[in-house]
Protein backbone atom coordinates (compact mmCIF):
# COMPACT_ATOMS: atom_id res chain seq x y z
CA UNK A 1 0.00 0.00 0.00
CA UNK A 2 2.88 2.34 0.48
CA UNK A 3 3.30 2.89 -3.08
CA UNK A 4 2.31 5.30 -5.23
CA UNK A 5 0.07 4.19 -7.56
CA UNK A 6 -1.00 6.13 -10.65
CA UNK A 7 -5.09 6.88 -10.01
CA UNK A 8 -6.51 8.13 -13.12
CA UNK A 9 -9.56 10.67 -12.63
CA UNK A 10 -12.22 10.42 -15.23
CA UNK A 11 -15.38 12.48 -15.48
CA UNK A 12 -18.54 10.19 -16.04
CA UNK A 13 -18.61 10.34 -19.60
CA UNK A 14 -15.03 8.96 -20.32
CA UNK A 15 -15.79 6.16 -17.74
CA UNK A 16 -18.80 4.39 -19.66
CA UNK A 17 -19.06 0.99 -20.69
CA UNK A 18 -22.93 0.74 -22.06
CA UNK A 19 -22.80 3.94 -23.64
CA UNK A 20 -19.12 3.26 -25.01
CA UNK A 21 -19.49 0.20 -26.68
CA UNK A 22 -23.02 1.53 -28.21
CA UNK A 23 -20.96 4.42 -29.88
CA UNK A 24 -18.56 1.95 -31.03
CA UNK A 25 -20.83 -0.14 -32.84
CA UNK A 26 -22.08 2.44 -34.23
CA UNK A 27 -18.76 3.44 -35.54
CA UNK A 28 -18.19 0.17 -36.98
CA UNK A 29 -21.67 -0.36 -38.28
CA UNK A 30 -21.00 2.99 -40.39
CA UNK A 31 -17.92 1.38 -41.40
CA UNK A 32 -19.47 -1.71 -42.30
CA UNK A 33 -22.37 -0.34 -44.57
CA UNK A 34 -19.70 2.35 -46.18
CA UNK A 35 -16.61 0.32 -46.55
CA UNK A 36 -13.51 2.55 -47.41
CA UNK A 37 -11.52 1.56 -50.68
CA UNK A 38 -8.44 1.66 -49.57
CA UNK A 39 -7.46 -1.79 -50.86
CA UNK A 40 -6.22 -2.30 -54.44
CA UNK A 41 -7.03 -5.80 -56.07
CA UNK A 42 -4.17 -6.05 -57.37
CA UNK A 43 -3.78 -8.52 -59.92
CA UNK A 44 -6.36 -7.25 -61.49
CA UNK A 45 -5.96 -3.72 -60.71
CA UNK A 46 -2.59 -1.99 -61.25
CA UNK A 47 -1.50 0.61 -59.01
CA UNK A 48 -1.03 4.17 -60.81
CA UNK A 49 2.72 4.55 -60.66
CA UNK A 50 3.49 8.18 -60.45
CA UNK A 51 5.79 9.24 -63.32
CA UNK A 52 9.13 9.18 -61.04
CA UNK A 53 8.66 5.98 -59.98
CA UNK A 54 12.22 4.46 -60.63
CA UNK A 55 12.08 0.76 -61.47
CA UNK A 56 13.44 -1.43 -63.81
CA UNK A 57 15.84 -0.77 -66.00
CA UNK A 58 15.24 0.22 -70.18
CA UNK A 59 17.32 0.79 -72.09
CA UNK A 60 16.45 3.31 -74.81
CA UNK A 61 17.02 2.10 -78.62
CA UNK A 62 18.08 3.62 -82.25
CA UNK A 63 15.68 3.40 -85.45
CA UNK A 64 17.74 0.67 -86.70
CA UNK A 65 17.55 -1.34 -83.35
CA UNK A 66 21.16 -0.39 -82.17
CA UNK A 67 21.22 0.19 -78.46
CA UNK A 68 21.75 4.05 -77.81
CA UNK A 69 24.48 3.31 -75.50
CA UNK A 70 27.82 4.56 -76.10
CA UNK A 71 29.76 2.67 -73.99
CA UNK A 72 31.03 5.89 -72.10
CA UNK A 73 31.55 3.90 -68.51
CA UNK A 74 29.73 6.90 -66.72
CA UNK A 75 26.76 4.58 -65.40
CA UNK A 76 28.94 1.53 -63.71
CA UNK A 77 31.47 4.34 -62.60
CA UNK A 78 28.46 6.32 -60.75
CA UNK A 79 26.32 3.26 -59.56
CA UNK A 80 27.10 2.94 -56.14
CA UNK A 81 25.41 -0.18 -55.79
CA UNK A 82 28.36 -1.89 -58.40
CA UNK A 83 25.52 -3.15 -60.38
CA UNK A 84 26.42 -2.25 -63.94
CA UNK A 85 28.50 -4.57 -65.89
CA UNK A 86 29.70 -2.82 -69.16
CA UNK A 87 32.45 -4.09 -71.41
CA UNK A 88 32.97 -1.24 -74.37
CA UNK A 89 34.02 -2.18 -77.91
CA UNK A 90 34.68 -0.60 -81.10
CA UNK A 91 33.09 -0.91 -84.46
CA UNK A 92 35.18 -0.05 -87.46
CA UNK A 93 33.73 3.23 -88.10
CA UNK A 94 35.32 4.09 -84.51
CA UNK A 95 31.59 4.06 -82.81
CA UNK A 96 31.85 2.81 -79.19
CA UNK A 97 29.15 0.03 -77.94
CA UNK A 98 28.40 -2.00 -75.32
CA UNK A 99 29.84 -5.69 -75.81
CA UNK A 100 28.28 -6.86 -72.36
CA UNK A 101 26.16 -4.73 -70.58
CA UNK A 102 24.35 -6.20 -67.56
CA UNK A 103 22.59 -4.65 -64.71
CA UNK A 104 21.68 -6.99 -61.63
CA UNK A 105 18.54 -5.88 -60.59
CA UNK A 106 19.39 -7.72 -57.24
CA UNK A 107 22.10 -5.46 -56.24
CA UNK A 108 20.33 -2.47 -57.75
CA UNK A 109 18.98 0.20 -55.53
CA UNK A 110 17.06 2.21 -57.87
CA UNK A 111 18.70 5.31 -57.27
CA UNK A 112 18.43 6.66 -60.91
CA UNK A 113 22.02 7.75 -60.89
CA UNK A 114 22.56 5.73 -64.31
CA UNK A 115 19.92 7.31 -66.15
CA UNK A 116 21.02 10.74 -64.39
CA UNK A 117 24.39 10.43 -65.58
CA UNK A 118 24.31 9.01 -69.06
CA UNK A 119 25.37 11.44 -71.59
CA UNK A 120 22.97 10.12 -74.58
CA UNK A 121 20.32 8.97 -72.33
CA UNK A 122 20.21 5.44 -73.36
CA UNK A 123 20.35 3.73 -69.80
CA UNK A 124 16.89 4.40 -67.72
CA UNK A 125 15.10 3.42 -64.77
CA UNK A 126 11.22 2.48 -65.39
CA UNK A 127 7.77 2.82 -64.12
CA UNK A 128 7.32 -0.77 -63.76
CA UNK A 129 7.59 -3.10 -60.25
CA UNK A 130 6.89 -6.43 -61.56
CA UNK A 131 9.91 -8.04 -62.21
CA UNK A 132 9.73 -11.01 -60.19
CA UNK A 133 11.19 -14.40 -61.01
CA UNK A 134 11.93 -17.75 -60.07
CA UNK A 135 15.56 -17.98 -60.21
CA UNK A 136 18.66 -15.70 -59.12
CA UNK A 137 19.93 -15.46 -62.16
CA UNK A 138 17.16 -14.60 -64.13
CA UNK A 139 17.26 -11.20 -62.16
CA UNK A 140 21.07 -9.93 -64.21
CA UNK A 141 19.45 -8.34 -67.29
CA UNK A 142 21.44 -8.63 -70.34
CA UNK A 143 21.70 -6.05 -73.02
CA UNK A 144 19.19 -7.64 -75.35
CA UNK A 145 16.73 -8.02 -72.10
CA UNK A 146 17.25 -4.42 -71.12
CA UNK A 147 16.71 -3.19 -74.92
CA UNK A 148 13.18 -5.52 -74.88
CA UNK A 149 11.42 -3.57 -72.11
CA UNK A 150 8.82 -1.65 -73.33
CA UNK A 151 7.74 -0.21 -70.23
CA UNK A 152 7.63 4.00 -70.00
CA UNK A 153 10.83 5.11 -68.74
CA UNK A 154 11.03 7.99 -65.46
CA UNK A 155 11.06 11.65 -65.47
CA UNK A 156 13.76 12.06 -63.37
CA UNK A 157 12.63 15.55 -62.64
CA UNK A 158 9.47 17.52 -64.03
CA UNK A 159 10.20 18.55 -67.41
CA UNK A 160 8.33 21.06 -66.66
CA UNK A 161 10.34 22.66 -63.72
CA UNK A 162 14.23 20.62 -64.28
CA UNK A 163 15.96 22.53 -61.72
CA UNK A 164 13.60 21.43 -58.94
CA UNK A 165 11.97 25.09 -58.14
CA UNK B 1 -58.73 -26.13 -34.20
CA UNK B 2 -57.80 -28.05 -37.71
CA UNK B 3 -57.39 -31.94 -37.50
CA UNK B 4 -54.79 -32.95 -40.03
CA UNK B 5 -54.03 -36.54 -39.16
CA UNK B 6 -50.81 -37.68 -37.35
CA UNK B 7 -48.13 -39.60 -39.15
CA UNK B 8 -47.77 -43.17 -38.88
CA UNK B 9 -45.12 -45.00 -37.69
CA UNK B 10 -43.28 -45.67 -40.76
CA UNK B 11 -43.77 -41.77 -42.00
CA UNK B 12 -42.34 -40.53 -38.43
CA UNK B 13 -39.47 -42.69 -38.93
CA UNK B 14 -38.74 -41.78 -42.14
CA UNK B 15 -39.65 -37.96 -42.20
CA UNK B 16 -37.76 -37.94 -38.81
CA UNK B 17 -34.45 -38.90 -40.49
CA UNK B 18 -35.47 -36.63 -43.11
CA UNK B 19 -35.70 -33.92 -40.85
CA UNK B 20 -32.74 -34.57 -38.89
CA UNK B 21 -30.72 -34.82 -42.24
CA UNK B 22 -31.96 -31.61 -43.56
CA UNK B 23 -31.43 -30.14 -40.43
CA UNK B 24 -27.79 -31.21 -39.65
CA UNK B 25 -27.26 -30.29 -43.72
CA UNK B 26 -28.38 -26.39 -43.13
CA UNK B 27 -26.79 -26.14 -40.10
CA UNK B 28 -23.40 -27.41 -41.27
CA UNK B 29 -24.08 -25.17 -44.45
CA UNK B 30 -24.85 -22.21 -42.28
CA UNK B 31 -21.74 -22.50 -40.06
CA UNK B 32 -19.50 -22.90 -43.00
CA UNK B 33 -21.43 -19.49 -44.57
CA UNK B 34 -20.78 -18.08 -40.54
CA UNK B 35 -17.02 -18.36 -41.10
CA UNK B 36 -16.77 -16.47 -44.44
CA UNK B 37 -19.65 -14.04 -42.79
CA UNK B 38 -17.22 -13.48 -39.92
CA UNK B 39 -14.29 -12.58 -41.77
CA UNK B 40 -16.22 -10.94 -44.68
CA UNK B 41 -17.84 -8.69 -41.95
CA UNK B 42 -14.59 -8.27 -39.99
CA UNK B 43 -12.51 -6.94 -43.23
CA UNK B 44 -15.36 -4.41 -44.05
CA UNK B 45 -15.23 -3.03 -40.35
CA UNK B 46 -12.13 -2.79 -40.86
CA UNK B 47 -12.28 -1.24 -44.15
CA UNK B 48 -10.70 -4.43 -46.16
CA UNK B 49 -12.19 -6.41 -48.41
CA UNK B 50 -11.77 -9.71 -46.94
CA UNK B 51 -11.66 -13.05 -48.54
CA UNK B 52 -13.12 -12.44 -52.03
CA UNK B 53 -11.37 -14.44 -54.48
CA UNK B 54 -12.60 -18.03 -54.04
CA UNK B 55 -16.23 -17.96 -56.56
CA UNK B 56 -18.37 -14.94 -56.90
CA UNK B 57 -17.84 -12.79 -53.70
CA UNK B 58 -15.79 -15.63 -52.03
CA UNK B 59 -18.93 -17.69 -51.58
CA UNK B 60 -16.52 -20.90 -52.37
CA UNK B 61 -14.23 -19.90 -49.33
CA UNK B 62 -15.79 -22.48 -46.46
CA UNK B 63 -15.28 -25.12 -49.32
CA UNK B 64 -11.78 -24.43 -50.22
CA UNK B 65 -11.01 -23.97 -46.27
CA UNK B 66 -12.91 -27.49 -45.79
CA UNK B 67 -10.83 -29.39 -48.06
CA UNK B 68 -7.71 -27.84 -46.92
CA UNK B 69 -8.58 -28.31 -43.48
CA UNK B 70 -9.29 -32.48 -44.34
CA UNK B 71 -5.75 -32.27 -46.52
CA UNK B 72 -3.71 -30.92 -43.96
CA UNK B 73 -1.09 -32.71 -41.81
CA UNK B 74 -2.56 -34.24 -38.26
CA UNK B 75 -0.37 -33.08 -36.21
CA UNK B 76 -0.24 -34.63 -32.00
CA UNK B 77 2.36 -33.61 -29.65
CA UNK B 78 4.30 -36.36 -28.50
CA UNK B 79 3.20 -35.51 -24.64
CA UNK B 80 -0.18 -34.88 -25.06
CA UNK B 81 -2.51 -37.36 -23.36
CA UNK B 82 -3.91 -39.23 -26.35
CA UNK B 83 -7.00 -40.41 -25.57
CA UNK B 84 -8.16 -37.01 -24.21
CA UNK B 85 -6.89 -35.13 -27.11
CA UNK B 86 -9.11 -37.15 -29.23
CA UNK B 87 -11.84 -37.18 -27.28
CA UNK B 88 -11.82 -33.27 -26.77
CA UNK B 89 -12.61 -31.86 -30.02
CA UNK B 90 -15.55 -34.66 -29.87
CA UNK B 91 -17.10 -33.54 -26.91
CA UNK B 92 -16.94 -30.23 -28.21
CA UNK B 93 -18.53 -30.54 -31.58
CA UNK B 94 -20.89 -33.26 -30.59
CA UNK B 95 -23.71 -31.20 -28.16
CA UNK B 96 -23.12 -28.42 -30.29
CA UNK B 97 -24.83 -30.05 -32.98
CA UNK B 98 -27.24 -31.79 -30.98
CA UNK B 99 -28.98 -28.90 -29.35
CA UNK B 100 -30.34 -27.59 -33.01
CA UNK B 101 -32.62 -30.32 -32.65
CA UNK B 102 -35.28 -28.91 -29.80
CA UNK B 103 -35.10 -25.36 -31.97
CA UNK B 104 -38.61 -24.89 -34.29
CA UNK B 105 -37.69 -24.01 -37.35
CA UNK B 106 -41.21 -22.79 -39.24
CA UNK B 107 -44.54 -23.75 -38.72
CA UNK B 108 -46.03 -27.05 -38.81
CA UNK B 109 -46.52 -28.78 -42.35
CA UNK B 110 -49.13 -30.72 -43.24
CA UNK B 111 -48.46 -33.75 -45.44
CA UNK B 112 -50.16 -36.11 -47.66
CA UNK B 113 -49.21 -38.71 -44.29
CA UNK B 114 -49.92 -36.26 -41.63
CA UNK B 115 -48.82 -33.30 -39.49
CA UNK B 116 -45.04 -32.53 -39.76
CA UNK B 117 -43.68 -30.92 -36.85
CA UNK B 118 -41.00 -28.51 -38.07
CA UNK B 119 -38.60 -28.94 -35.40
CA UNK B 120 -36.25 -32.19 -35.02
CA UNK B 121 -37.45 -33.48 -31.86
CA UNK B 122 -40.21 -31.35 -29.57
CA UNK B 123 -38.74 -32.62 -26.28
CA UNK B 124 -41.09 -31.31 -23.59
CA UNK B 125 -38.37 -30.22 -21.62
CA UNK B 126 -36.57 -28.14 -24.37
CA UNK B 127 -34.50 -25.59 -23.66
CA UNK B 128 -33.47 -27.42 -20.17
CA UNK B 129 -32.24 -29.82 -22.78
CA UNK B 130 -30.11 -26.98 -24.64
CA UNK B 131 -28.84 -25.71 -20.93
CA UNK B 132 -28.09 -29.36 -19.98
CA UNK B 133 -25.81 -29.87 -23.18
CA UNK B 134 -24.11 -26.63 -23.98
CA UNK B 135 -22.43 -27.19 -20.66
CA UNK B 136 -21.08 -30.36 -21.84
CA UNK B 137 -19.30 -28.34 -24.37
CA UNK B 138 -17.33 -26.96 -21.85
CA UNK B 139 -15.80 -30.30 -21.16
CA UNK B 140 -14.78 -30.64 -24.80
CA UNK B 141 -12.10 -27.08 -24.27
CA UNK B 142 -11.05 -28.04 -20.62
CA UNK B 143 -9.83 -31.03 -22.15
CA UNK B 144 -8.43 -30.35 -24.99
CA UNK B 145 -6.86 -27.63 -22.93
CA UNK B 146 -5.09 -30.25 -20.53
CA UNK B 147 -4.52 -33.26 -22.34
CA UNK B 148 -2.34 -30.92 -24.99
CA UNK B 149 0.32 -30.68 -22.35
CA UNK B 150 0.99 -26.88 -23.54
CA UNK B 151 0.82 -24.31 -21.10
CA UNK B 152 -0.84 -22.27 -23.34
CA UNK B 153 -3.94 -24.24 -24.01
CA UNK B 154 -3.84 -25.45 -19.88
CA UNK B 155 -4.64 -21.33 -19.42
CA UNK B 156 -7.02 -21.10 -21.79
CA UNK B 157 -8.75 -24.75 -20.80
CA UNK B 158 -8.74 -23.28 -17.09
CA UNK B 159 -9.84 -19.48 -17.91
CA UNK B 160 -13.07 -21.56 -20.04
CA UNK B 161 -13.74 -23.70 -17.35
CA UNK B 162 -13.66 -20.68 -15.07
CA UNK B 163 -15.67 -18.59 -17.21
CA UNK B 164 -18.47 -21.04 -18.68
CA UNK B 165 -19.07 -22.54 -15.42
CA UNK B 166 -19.40 -18.58 -14.04
CA UNK B 167 -21.64 -17.47 -16.92
CA UNK B 168 -23.98 -20.58 -17.15
CA UNK B 169 -25.61 -19.44 -13.81
CA UNK B 170 -26.53 -16.55 -14.98
CA UNK B 171 -27.67 -17.77 -18.20
CA UNK B 172 -29.87 -20.29 -16.59
CA UNK B 173 -31.08 -17.44 -14.11
CA UNK B 174 -31.54 -15.16 -16.56
CA UNK B 175 -33.97 -17.73 -18.32
CA UNK B 176 -36.44 -18.03 -14.80
CA UNK B 177 -38.62 -15.36 -15.34
CA UNK B 178 -39.52 -16.31 -19.23
CA UNK B 179 -40.69 -19.80 -16.91
CA UNK B 180 -42.70 -17.75 -14.91
CA UNK B 181 -43.96 -15.92 -17.59
CA UNK B 182 -44.46 -18.77 -19.95
CA UNK B 183 -44.78 -21.71 -17.48
CA UNK B 184 -43.16 -23.76 -19.98
CA UNK B 185 -40.53 -24.56 -21.23
CA UNK B 186 -41.06 -26.74 -24.79
CA UNK B 187 -40.00 -24.12 -26.95
CA UNK B 188 -42.70 -24.56 -29.13
CA UNK B 189 -45.33 -23.53 -26.45
CA UNK B 190 -43.22 -20.78 -25.81
CA UNK B 191 -43.63 -18.89 -29.51
CA UNK B 192 -47.23 -19.71 -29.09
CA UNK B 193 -47.32 -17.66 -25.61
CA UNK B 194 -46.05 -14.84 -27.64
CA UNK B 195 -48.10 -15.29 -30.52
CA UNK B 196 -51.29 -15.72 -29.18
CA UNK B 197 -51.75 -15.76 -25.25
CA UNK B 198 -49.76 -12.90 -24.52
CA UNK B 199 -49.10 -10.64 -27.81
CA UNK B 200 -46.05 -9.72 -26.93
CA UNK B 201 -42.65 -11.13 -28.17
CA UNK B 202 -41.00 -11.89 -25.03
CA UNK B 203 -37.78 -9.54 -25.67
CA UNK B 204 -40.30 -6.50 -24.60
CA UNK B 205 -42.13 -7.88 -21.39
CA UNK B 206 -38.67 -9.59 -19.88
CA UNK B 207 -36.17 -6.96 -21.80
CA UNK B 208 -33.83 -7.42 -18.74
CA UNK B 209 -33.74 -10.86 -19.13
CA UNK B 210 -32.81 -11.04 -22.81
CA UNK B 211 -30.12 -8.73 -21.99
CA UNK B 212 -28.53 -10.49 -19.04
CA UNK B 213 -28.80 -13.85 -21.62
CA UNK B 214 -26.88 -12.32 -24.88
CA UNK B 215 -24.42 -11.44 -22.37
CA UNK B 216 -24.42 -14.54 -20.87
CA UNK B 217 -24.80 -16.09 -24.42
CA UNK B 218 -21.64 -14.34 -25.77
CA UNK B 219 -19.75 -15.76 -22.43
CA UNK B 220 -21.16 -19.60 -23.29
CA UNK B 221 -19.91 -19.70 -26.37
CA UNK B 222 -16.37 -17.63 -25.55
CA UNK B 223 -16.96 -15.08 -28.33
CA UNK B 224 -15.70 -11.59 -27.71
CA UNK B 225 -15.65 -10.08 -25.39
CA UNK B 226 -15.28 -13.13 -23.40
CA UNK B 227 -13.09 -15.23 -25.52
CA UNK B 228 -10.09 -15.33 -22.76
CA UNK B 229 -9.75 -19.32 -23.55
CA UNK B 230 -8.53 -18.37 -27.20
CA UNK B 231 -7.49 -14.89 -26.24
CA UNK B 232 -4.83 -15.09 -29.08
CA UNK B 233 -2.41 -12.17 -28.07
CA UNK B 234 -2.01 -13.66 -24.72
CA UNK B 235 -2.33 -17.21 -25.40
CA UNK B 236 -1.50 -18.20 -29.10
CA UNK B 237 -5.01 -19.93 -29.67
CA UNK B 238 -5.82 -20.82 -25.80
CA UNK B 239 -7.25 -24.26 -26.07
CA UNK B 240 -7.02 -25.35 -29.44
CA UNK B 241 -3.56 -24.38 -29.59
CA UNK B 242 -2.03 -27.99 -30.46
CA UNK B 243 -4.76 -28.94 -32.96
CA UNK B 244 -4.37 -29.18 -36.75
CA UNK B 245 -6.32 -30.32 -39.93
CA UNK B 246 -9.71 -31.62 -38.95
CA UNK B 247 -9.07 -31.47 -35.01
CA UNK B 248 -8.90 -27.79 -34.89
CA UNK B 249 -11.74 -27.33 -37.54
CA UNK B 250 -14.03 -29.34 -35.28
CA UNK B 251 -13.66 -26.74 -32.35
CA UNK B 252 -13.97 -24.37 -35.22
CA UNK B 253 -17.18 -25.38 -36.20
CA UNK B 254 -18.32 -26.21 -32.56
CA UNK B 255 -17.97 -22.61 -32.05
CA UNK B 256 -20.06 -21.24 -35.01
CA UNK B 257 -22.71 -24.17 -34.28
CA UNK B 258 -22.70 -22.52 -30.35
CA UNK B 259 -23.08 -19.17 -32.04
CA UNK B 260 -25.72 -20.51 -34.33
CA UNK B 261 -27.64 -22.51 -31.31
CA UNK B 262 -27.42 -19.29 -29.38
CA UNK B 263 -28.74 -16.71 -31.70
CA UNK B 264 -31.64 -19.14 -33.19
CA UNK B 265 -32.42 -19.54 -28.95
CA UNK B 266 -32.96 -15.46 -28.79
CA UNK B 267 -35.10 -15.41 -31.87
CA UNK B 268 -37.07 -18.32 -30.38
CA UNK B 269 -37.26 -17.31 -26.71
CA UNK B 270 -37.60 -13.33 -26.87
CA UNK B 271 -38.36 -12.80 -30.69
CA UNK B 272 -41.27 -15.11 -31.14
CA UNK B 273 -38.91 -17.90 -33.01
CA UNK B 274 -40.67 -18.31 -36.65
CA UNK B 275 -43.70 -16.22 -35.79
CA UNK B 276 -44.37 -13.70 -38.43
CA UNK B 277 -44.90 -10.13 -36.43
CA UNK B 278 -48.46 -8.68 -36.54
CA UNK B 279 -49.49 -10.83 -38.87
CA UNK B 280 -52.03 -13.72 -37.18
CA UNK B 281 -52.39 -15.99 -40.19
CA UNK B 282 -49.33 -17.91 -38.82
CA UNK B 283 -50.36 -17.89 -35.58
CA UNK B 284 -50.74 -21.85 -34.70
CA UNK B 285 -49.52 -24.83 -32.09
CA UNK B 286 -49.93 -28.58 -32.41
CA UNK B 287 -52.10 -29.08 -29.21
CA UNK B 288 -52.17 -33.11 -29.71
CA UNK B 289 -50.10 -35.06 -32.55
CA UNK B 290 -51.75 -34.05 -35.45
CA UNK B 291 -54.31 -31.44 -34.06
CA UNK B 292 -53.24 -27.99 -34.75
CA UNK B 293 -54.63 -24.68 -32.69
CA UNK B 294 -54.94 -21.22 -34.36
CA UNK B 295 -54.68 -20.62 -38.07
CA UNK B 296 -54.59 -23.36 -40.25
CA UNK B 297 -51.27 -25.01 -41.40
CA UNK B 298 -49.87 -24.60 -45.23
CA UNK B 299 -46.93 -25.81 -47.28
CA UNK B 300 -46.61 -21.42 -48.10
CA UNK B 301 -46.69 -20.74 -44.55
CA UNK B 302 -44.04 -23.02 -43.39
CA UNK B 303 -41.81 -21.78 -46.12
CA UNK B 304 -42.72 -17.82 -45.06
CA UNK B 305 -41.94 -19.13 -41.07
CA UNK B 306 -38.76 -20.40 -41.88
CA UNK B 307 -37.58 -17.09 -44.07
CA UNK B 308 -38.39 -15.52 -41.00
CA UNK B 309 -36.71 -17.38 -38.64
CA UNK B 310 -33.49 -17.54 -40.83
CA UNK B 311 -33.70 -13.67 -40.97
CA UNK B 312 -34.39 -13.33 -37.00
CA UNK B 313 -31.24 -16.24 -36.47
CA UNK B 314 -28.90 -14.44 -39.21
CA UNK B 315 -29.31 -11.24 -37.63
CA UNK B 316 -28.44 -12.65 -33.72
CA UNK B 317 -25.31 -14.09 -36.01
CA UNK B 318 -24.84 -11.24 -37.62
CA UNK B 319 -24.76 -9.15 -33.85
CA UNK B 320 -22.29 -11.92 -32.51
CA UNK B 321 -19.76 -10.70 -35.11
CA UNK B 322 -20.15 -7.05 -35.15
CA UNK B 323 -19.97 -7.46 -31.14
CA UNK B 324 -16.93 -9.55 -31.53
CA UNK B 325 -15.49 -6.67 -34.13
CA UNK B 326 -16.06 -3.71 -31.94
CA UNK B 327 -15.61 -4.78 -27.85
CA UNK B 328 -12.41 -5.58 -26.64
CA UNK B 329 -11.82 -8.79 -24.49
CA UNK B 330 -12.55 -8.04 -20.58
CA UNK B 331 -9.77 -8.65 -18.31
CA UNK B 332 -10.44 -12.41 -16.33
CA UNK B 333 -10.85 -10.30 -13.26
CA UNK B 334 -13.53 -8.38 -15.02
CA UNK B 335 -15.16 -11.18 -16.36
CA UNK B 336 -15.45 -12.89 -12.91
CA UNK B 337 -16.00 -9.86 -11.44
CA UNK B 338 -19.13 -9.02 -13.88
CA UNK B 339 -19.85 -12.92 -13.72
CA UNK B 340 -20.56 -12.91 -9.81
CA UNK B 341 -21.09 -9.74 -8.02
CA UNK B 342 -23.46 -8.34 -11.13
CA UNK B 343 -24.47 -10.90 -13.11
CA UNK B 344 -25.52 -13.20 -11.09
CA UNK B 345 -27.31 -10.92 -8.04
CA UNK B 346 -28.85 -9.28 -10.75
CA UNK B 347 -30.64 -11.96 -12.11
CA UNK B 348 -31.50 -13.18 -8.83
CA UNK B 349 -33.12 -10.02 -8.27
CA UNK B 350 -34.85 -10.11 -11.31
CA UNK B 351 -36.37 -13.44 -10.56
CA UNK B 352 -37.60 -11.98 -7.12
CA UNK B 353 -38.81 -8.75 -9.39
CA UNK B 354 -40.49 -11.24 -11.68
CA UNK B 355 -41.96 -13.21 -9.56
CA UNK B 356 -43.53 -10.25 -7.64
CA UNK B 357 -45.00 -8.65 -11.03
CA UNK B 358 -46.21 -11.87 -12.37
CA UNK B 359 -47.99 -12.79 -8.76
CA UNK B 360 -49.33 -9.32 -8.25
CA UNK B 361 -51.01 -8.90 -11.83
CA UNK B 362 -52.24 -12.81 -11.44
CA UNK B 363 -53.57 -11.86 -7.84
CA UNK B 364 -55.78 -8.87 -9.10
CA UNK B 365 -56.78 -10.89 -11.83
CA UNK B 366 -55.15 -9.57 -15.04
CA UNK B 367 -56.22 -11.70 -17.99
CA UNK B 368 -53.32 -12.92 -19.35
CA UNK B 369 -52.88 -10.82 -22.29
CA UNK B 370 -52.19 -7.67 -24.40
CA UNK B 371 -52.83 -5.03 -20.84
CA UNK B 372 -50.44 -7.94 -18.65
CA UNK B 373 -47.75 -7.51 -21.04
CA UNK B 374 -47.77 -4.04 -21.59
CA UNK B 375 -47.43 -3.40 -17.52
CA UNK B 376 -44.78 -6.04 -17.22
CA UNK B 377 -43.04 -4.69 -20.00
CA UNK B 378 -42.82 -1.13 -18.02
CA UNK B 379 -41.44 -2.89 -15.07
CA UNK B 380 -39.34 -4.29 -16.98
CA UNK B 381 -38.55 -1.45 -19.02
CA UNK B 382 -37.50 0.32 -16.00
CA UNK B 383 -35.24 -2.58 -14.35
CA UNK B 384 -33.36 -2.60 -17.98
CA UNK B 385 -32.52 1.31 -17.75
CA UNK B 386 -31.48 0.99 -14.42
CA UNK B 387 -29.11 -2.12 -15.16
CA UNK B 388 -27.55 -0.61 -18.32
CA UNK B 389 -27.52 2.59 -15.58
CA UNK B 390 -25.31 0.49 -13.17
CA UNK B 391 -23.20 -1.39 -15.36
CA UNK B 392 -22.36 1.47 -17.75
CA UNK B 393 -20.53 3.30 -14.68
CA UNK B 394 -16.78 1.94 -14.42
CA UNK B 395 -17.65 1.04 -10.83
CA UNK B 396 -18.52 -2.30 -12.42
CA UNK B 397 -16.08 -3.11 -14.78
CA UNK B 398 -13.54 -0.84 -13.90
CA UNK B 399 -10.18 -1.24 -13.14
CA UNK B 400 -8.85 -3.46 -10.35
CA UNK B 401 -7.08 -0.52 -8.74
CA UNK B 402 -10.25 1.23 -6.87
CA UNK B 403 -11.82 -2.11 -5.97
CA UNK B 404 -8.00 -2.48 -4.41
CA UNK B 405 -6.64 0.57 -4.33
CA UNK B 406 -2.62 0.57 -4.19
CA UNK B 407 -2.23 -2.92 -5.87
CA UNK B 408 -0.35 -2.69 -8.89
CA UNK B 409 -2.47 -3.17 -11.92
CA UNK B 410 -4.08 0.28 -12.79
CA UNK B 411 -4.53 1.27 -16.32
CA UNK B 412 -3.46 4.71 -17.28
CA UNK B 413 -5.99 5.83 -19.41
CA UNK B 414 -6.58 9.13 -21.53
CA UNK B 415 -4.40 12.12 -22.04
CA UNK B 416 -5.89 14.03 -19.22
CA UNK B 417 -5.03 11.20 -16.84
CA UNK B 418 -3.52 13.33 -13.68
CA UNK B 419 -0.63 11.33 -11.81
CA UNK B 420 -1.44 11.33 -8.06
CA UNK B 421 0.86 12.07 -5.69
CA UNK B 422 2.29 9.65 -2.87
CA UNK B 423 0.46 11.78 -0.13
CA UNK B 424 -2.91 11.64 -2.17
CA UNK B 425 -2.04 8.18 -3.14
CA UNK B 426 -1.62 6.58 0.69
CA UNK B 427 -5.36 8.41 0.90
CA UNK B 428 -6.56 7.02 -1.54
CA UNK B 429 -5.16 3.88 -0.23
CA UNK B 430 -7.22 4.58 3.05
CA UNK B 431 -10.53 5.29 1.49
Amino acid sequence: MAIGVTRVRRPASDTSYVRASLRGMALTFRHLIRPQKATLEYPDEKPVLSTRWRGTHRMAVHADGRPKCVACGLCPTICPANCIRLVPGEDDQGNRYPVVYEIDEFRCIFCGMCQEVCPVEAIHVGQDFENAEYSRSRFVYDLDRLMAQDHPVTDLWDPSDPLGQ
Amino acid sequence: MHEVGTLGPTAFIVITAIKVLGAFTIVMLVVAFLTLAERRVSAWIQDRLGPNRVGPQGLLQPIADGLKNFAKEETSPRRASRFFFILAPMMSIGPALVTFAVVPFASPLPTRWGLVDMVVADLPIGILFILALSSLGVYGIVMAGWSSNNKYSFLGGLRASAQMISYEVALGMSLVPLFMLAGNVTLTRIIWTQQEELHWYLVFPLSLSFVLFVISALAETNRLPFDVAEAESELVTGYHTEYSSMKFSMFFIAEYANMLTASALMATLFWGGWDIPIWAGDNMYVVAPGIVQGAAPALWKTLLTFAVFSVKTLFFCFMFIWIRWTVPRFRYDQIMHLGWKVMLPTALAYITLNGTAILTLDSVGLPFGGLYGLILTLVNGLATIAFLTVVDRDRVIGSATRRSAGMPGSLPYGVSATRITAHEATKVGEV
